[in-house]
């Protein structure tokens, strides 16, 4: 380790790093505006400047940038000095010369790392009279404001969302003083990680327009450590509360999930919170139909006795937590805990679970991800269904370029020379879709086929490979794979061949069980020599593994449950946070809920299945609660109410708890608090061990105190609810969680899981995240959040695999060979829309897009429609607009997986397609509209 | 990358779109043959359709980008970096008034009132009969021959109020 000297103090600093990072690692405070340790150095802000002395004798020293400066054994550099001091002052006086002084207005005030910035440099006085140049504005979209005049020109915002996030409609325009970062024309951002803009940019040209337009600043904002439950990723997040409404979501960083960075799902889709959907109070259907509100202690009454007599049946959530699911399954009994999932995709959790606990490959968290240097995707749009893994998978095709760096000795954060050394050279990536997916643009090559061709593509593969059953492969590659791929399945197992980190990445979304297994196959078959194998299997939901570990392989599913109701065999039927009528057709959903004499729904949002439902329970929603959920790499991760469940909603499993007690069921007894049932769970459940570990628990302590939901500066709590009365109520004590709603106690250095805002002295903005780091950009301090139940690299018992039951099922269904006069249904999920509760969101309102089909232009042809016509999709089962997408496999029909009358339409299925003769076409749609196929503009 | 906004409405492909003439498509093509990539050629794809449409509009530009498998924004970075491709419609002739070190020890600013004087322009402005825009520009390179301006493909050399009154005395020019 090199060792420098900083103003005459030795410092032993870790080689490789610039000066910048190197001095945030030891505590000292450098200003600095363009560097950003996701993104490295460009030294194009000037703001790090420092003295460095040629030698011992040399007096003078030049200016340096930090950023720029290799640290390099017995270097010499002086950061408190006159020069360098009056030098960033100067600085940051020059970036005021046009910056208004707007902070009282400004949605960034309080959280400004120009704000701290200047501060830091004691830069007090303007001296410059003169006018300050003024922009016009642009609409970005519904998610994003624009407030151009605060810029002050340090380009975080293009290198991350080109260079880094691949958005295209985002540039630097014009030239010195006159310089504008903005979109060509005004219009909704495209990419799908716009969001990040708002804490990447250090001042206020980008900020979050929900916040604006509702706006309390950071200080005022109440925030518990959080997990996303946009998808399966569990990105971890800062929800900040005031006044009973979720006001923004900031990302919390984890060195092995997120990093520094959310998707616009995640960021944008928690508003669901605030959602005019949300349910108060308890209800109660009576004869006339109609719901009558009931106190929280009749209700609870009521479900206790309709749970006490009859046959009762439960059905669970892969969107509720571990523990909820887990009381739920307590109450019914666990062969009668139906899990929730939609038939196929309970075969196919189940399938992907197991696939990974028995591979020998790495089963990869997403930071891991992003050092593969050969990709291959089978069939899933990881942008549209776990969207952070495919911003982390834009990193990993940069690997061959800091390969070339590697060559010439150019460390990995010298960004701008690394990106000019590689220019267009990836690091392999191939994508097997049924169509076009975002990612296309970083692709090595792109393959559309169909569900069963990306199967015997990944067969071939595997067998090119030397694994994976040859005799299916050749048996395919004679029949699925058609002839012309053949060559294409050769390069791609070169290049998996030829790697270090193969990565192999399928999922669910595509509701094939043989593509699932053929991505294992290619990652088993890659696991020999040196290589270190990926293999990730992408699911749905937020704790869809979870739940899929909790069912087991035998639990029944709602098919079984239905069939069961229908013969008379439940009495009661128990849902828990699950709208059923986008898990199974509505005609089944109907004969489930008819059959059952009653329903008992708890959910947080109204929906059809509380609507068909008895018993209406309100059941709070993340923000309000606590649970545990298990994400798609097995990390068990924990969130922490945000604030109290307003009205009547209460966390799902204290409604549960609660009704337990009431029948005076003995099991419970012991179980007083939320961690309580963890335990009870990890104790009953041997796979889910591990998920006390995701946090400390109720008792833990930060040397000797809670740790505060509020920062220390949190003001008005008195003024707050003076409409109310002017006397300040006691603070709510939390009995559950080590966090306090109160500004009392210490946040500093406590495990990873339990860190609800950054904020550090003089560091105002998120940028003080690198004080709770144990090196600028390193993990934290307290250790990363969350718990891996999975053991990566298959150190499970591999010879001890059971069939998931029903596999056959989903597997027949991808058999290839295309039926005349029928098309194979393929989801093509959307990242706004297809999840049910982000969709919810207000600020995503108008992103979502109503349902739509998918074909290829000759297909269509022969349907005689084109985009914006009317398509019936078999008998009745929906009606949908057309898009015709020119990269579509043909004979496929995609449909918008989750949208607004999608339904009864189930992926793999064959259904007849037909012009909808009654369908009004949308005004302002052209002929030549077309999907985002490889032929049309994004422009 | 996807169309995000494609729910709503569906604004890709407008029908008022322009299109790139033969002779223009031409010319960018010459340049791709000896460019590594279509998008390198993109400042010489916006001199050429510049030279055939005296400017370079949003329209013409989305145009370009399409033809060079950009995107407009990274096309419009370019475009609006440089300030001799010209992104608002300017006069037949552009009028480039050196104000740089040396035509301004020498008496630029006088020149810049004079033009204005005669033409009724001032900086950024075009004449209301379209025949001149005034445009100042750092240095042409003829510092020895200061004070030096532009018109159209011209330079003229040591300027003073004379030469002024010679250019554009009888153009009939002012606002
Ligand atoms: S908009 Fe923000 S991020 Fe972009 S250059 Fe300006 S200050 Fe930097
Ligand atoms: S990738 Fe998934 S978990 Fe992460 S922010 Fe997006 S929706 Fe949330
Ligand atoms: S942070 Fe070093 S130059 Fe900007
Ligand atoms: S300064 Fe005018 S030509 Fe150089």
């Amino acid at each position: 380790m090199p060792t420098i000297t900083i103003d005459g103090v030795h410092y032993e600093v870790e080689q490789g790093k610039n000066l910048l990072e190197s001095c945030l690692s030891l505590g000292l405070d450098l200003p600095y505006f363009c560097w950003h340790p996701a993104m490295g150095s460009i030294g194009a802000c000037r703001q790090c400047a420092v003295v460095q002395y040629q030698n011992a004798e040399d007096t003078r020293g030049r200016i340096v940038m930090g950023c720029m400066t290799p640290v390099s054994d017995g270097a010499i550099f002086s950061l408190a000095g006159d020069k360098a001091q009056q030098f960033r002052e100067a600085i940051v006086e020059s970036l005021m010369l046009n910056h208004p002084h707007d902070c009282p207005v400004c949605a960034e005030g309080g959280e400004c790392h120009l704000q701290d910035m200047t501060v830091m440099v004691g830069h007090r006085d303007r001296h410059y009279r003169g006018r300050k140049n003024t922009h016009r504005n642009q609409y970005l979209g519904p998610l994003i404001n624009h407030e151009m005049n605060r810029c002050i020109t340090c380009y975080r915002c293009t290198r991350y969302y080109r260079d880094y996030a691949g958005g295209t409609d985002l540039a630097a325009m014009a030239a010195h003083d006159h310089i504008y970062f903005g979109r060509h024309q005004e219009g909704v951002l495209q990419s799908e990680f716009a969001g990040n803009l708002v804490e990447v940019c250090p001042t206020g040209v980008f900020t979050d327009k929900s916040l604006v337009h509702d706006y309390t600043r950071k200080w005022d904002l109440q925030s518990a450590p959080s997990v996303c439950t946009g998808c399966a990723v569990g990105c971890n997040t800062m929800p900040g509360e005031r006044y009973g409404r979720l006001k923004r979501v900031h990302n919390r960083f984890n060195a092995e999930v997120n990093g520094y960075f959310l998707c616009d799902r995640g960021r944008f889709g928690a508003g669901f919170v605030n959602s005019d959907k949300a349910l108060e109070y308890p209800g109660l259907r009576q004869a006339d139909g109609r719901y009558r509100a009931l106190d929280h202690h009749e209700a609870l009454l009521r479900m206790a006795q309709q749970c006490a007599q009859g046959r009762v049946a439960g059905i669970g959530s892969p969107r509720a937590s571990v523990e909820a699911n887990y009381l739920l399954r307590q109450l019914v009994g666990a062969d009668n805990f139906a899990p929730g999932f939609s038939d196929t995709e309970q075969v196919l959790v189940s399938l992907a679970l197991q696939l990974q606990a028995d591979s020998a490959a790495l089963v990869p968290d997403i930071a891991t991800i992003e050092s593969a240097d050969a990709v291959l995707i089978l069939g899933e749009d990881v942008t549209n269904t776990a969207p952070r893994i495919a911003l982390a998978l834009r990193q990993s095709v940069r690997n061959k370029a800091y390969e070339l760096a590697a060559e010439l000795k150019l460390e990995t954060w010298q960004d701008a020379a690394i990106r000019n050394l590689a220019q267009h050279q990836r690091s392999p990536l191939f994508i097997a879709a049924v169509a076009d997916t975002p990612l296309d643009d970083v692709a090595t090559q792109c393959l559309y086929l169909a569900p069963a061709s990306i199967a015997a593509l990944g067969q071939a593969v595997a067998a090119g490979l030397g694994g994976g059953d040859s005799k299916a492969a050749t048996d395919n590659a004679a029949g699925a794979l058609p002839r012309a791929i053949q060559a294409e399945a050769a390069a791609i197992t070169a290049a998996l061949a030829g790697a270090k980190r193969p990565l192999v990445i399928a999922g669910t979304t595509c509701g094939s069980a043989a593509i699932l297994r053929a991505a294992a196959e290619v990652a088993s078959a890659l696991c020999s020599g040196a290589r270190q194998t990926m293999l990730c299997l992408c699911v749905p939901e937020a704790n869809s593994l979870g739940q899929a570990i909790l069912a087991g392989p035998d639990a029944p599913n709602l098919t079984t449950l239905q069939q069961r109701a229908s013969a008379g065999e439940i009495d009661t039927l128990v849902v828990l946070e699950n709208d059923l009528y986008r898990r199974g057709n509505e005609a089944q959903i109907d004969a489930l809920l008819a059959a059952c004499s009653q329903v008992i729904v708890l959910d947080g949002l109204d929906n059809a299945t509380t609507s068909a439902a008895n018993l209406v329970l309100p059941a709070a929603n993340f923000a309000e609660s606590e649970g545990t959920l298990v994400s798609l790499e097995g990390r068990a991760q924990r969130y922490f109410p945000v604030f109290q469940p307003q009205a009547e909603r209460r966390a799902a499993w204290v409604w549960l708890l609660a009704c337990l007690k009431e029948m005076e069921r003995s099991e419970v007894y012991p179980l007083h608090h939320f961690d309580d049932i963890t335990r009870a769970c990890a104790a009953d459940i041997p796979a889910l061990a591990g998920i006390t570990a995701a946090a400390p628990d109720l008792h833990y302590l930060n040397l000797g105190v809670k740790i505060p939901r509020q920062p220390a500066r949190y003001s008005g709590r008195t003024a707050m609810r003076a409409n109310i009365s002017v006397h300040e109520p006691k603070q709510r004590e939390d009995e559950e969680t080590p966090l306090a709603f109160t500004m009392e106690g210490l946040n500093r250095d406590q495990p990873g899981a339990l860190l609800p805002w950054v904020w550090a002295p003089g560091w105002n903005s998120n940028q003080s995240v690198h004080k709770f780091q144990t090196e600028a950009g390193g993990p934290l301090k307290g250790g990363t959040a969350g718990a891996r139940l999975l053991h990566p690299g298959g150190s499970r018992n591999r010879t001890n695999t059971r069939p998931v039951a029903g596999d056959a099922a989903a597997e027949n269904s991808g058999v290839s060979g295309a039926q005349p006069g029928l098309w194979q249904l393929v989801p093509r999920p959307r990242i706004f829309g297809s999840d049910e509760l982000s969709a919810m969101s207000p600020a995503l309102a108008e992103l979502v897009s109503p349902g739509f089909i998918e074909l290829c232009p000759a297909d269509a042809a022969g349907l005689g429609i084109d985009t914006g016509d009317g398509v019936e999709v078999g008998d009745q089962l929906a009606t949908l607009e057309l898009r015709v997408n020119d990269s579509m496999a043909a004979g496929c029909a995609g449909y918008g997986a989750g949208l607004a009358g999608t339904g009864n339409l189930r992926a793999l299925a064959r259904v007849s397609l037909r012009r909808a003769e009654t369908w009004q076409r949308r005004p302002g749609l052209i002929a030549s509209d077309r999907g985002a196929g490889p032929g049309s503009s994004h422009v | 990358m996807s169309d995000r906004n494609s729910s709503a409405t569906i604004p890709l492909l407008d029908d008022t779109e322009t299109t790139l003439s033969a002779a223009e498509i031409a010319g960018i093509d010459a340049e791709i043959a000896h460019a590594p990539y279509r998008s390198a050629v993109a400042i010489d794809a916006l001199k050429i359709v510049q030279a055939h449409r005296g400017w370079v509009s949003d329209e013409s530009l989305r145009a370009i980008a399409r033809h060079l498998h950009m995107s407009a924004a990274e096309l419009d970075g370019i475009a609006t970096f440089y300030n001799l491709i010209f992104r608002r419609p300017v006069g037949e002739k552009v009028i480039l008034l050196c104000n740089s070190i040396s035509c301004w020890i020498k008496g630029c600013e006088g020149l810049q009132q004079q033009i204005t004087q005669q033409l009724g322009i001032g900086l950024g402005e075009t004449t209301g009969d379209n025949r001149y825009t005034l445009l100042p520009v750092t240095c042409l390179g003829a510092c020895d021959k200061a004070p030096v301006l532009m018109v159209g493909e011209d330079l003229h050399e040591d300027v003073d109020a004379q030469t002024l009154r010679q250019l554009f005395d009888n153009s009939g020019g002012g606002a």
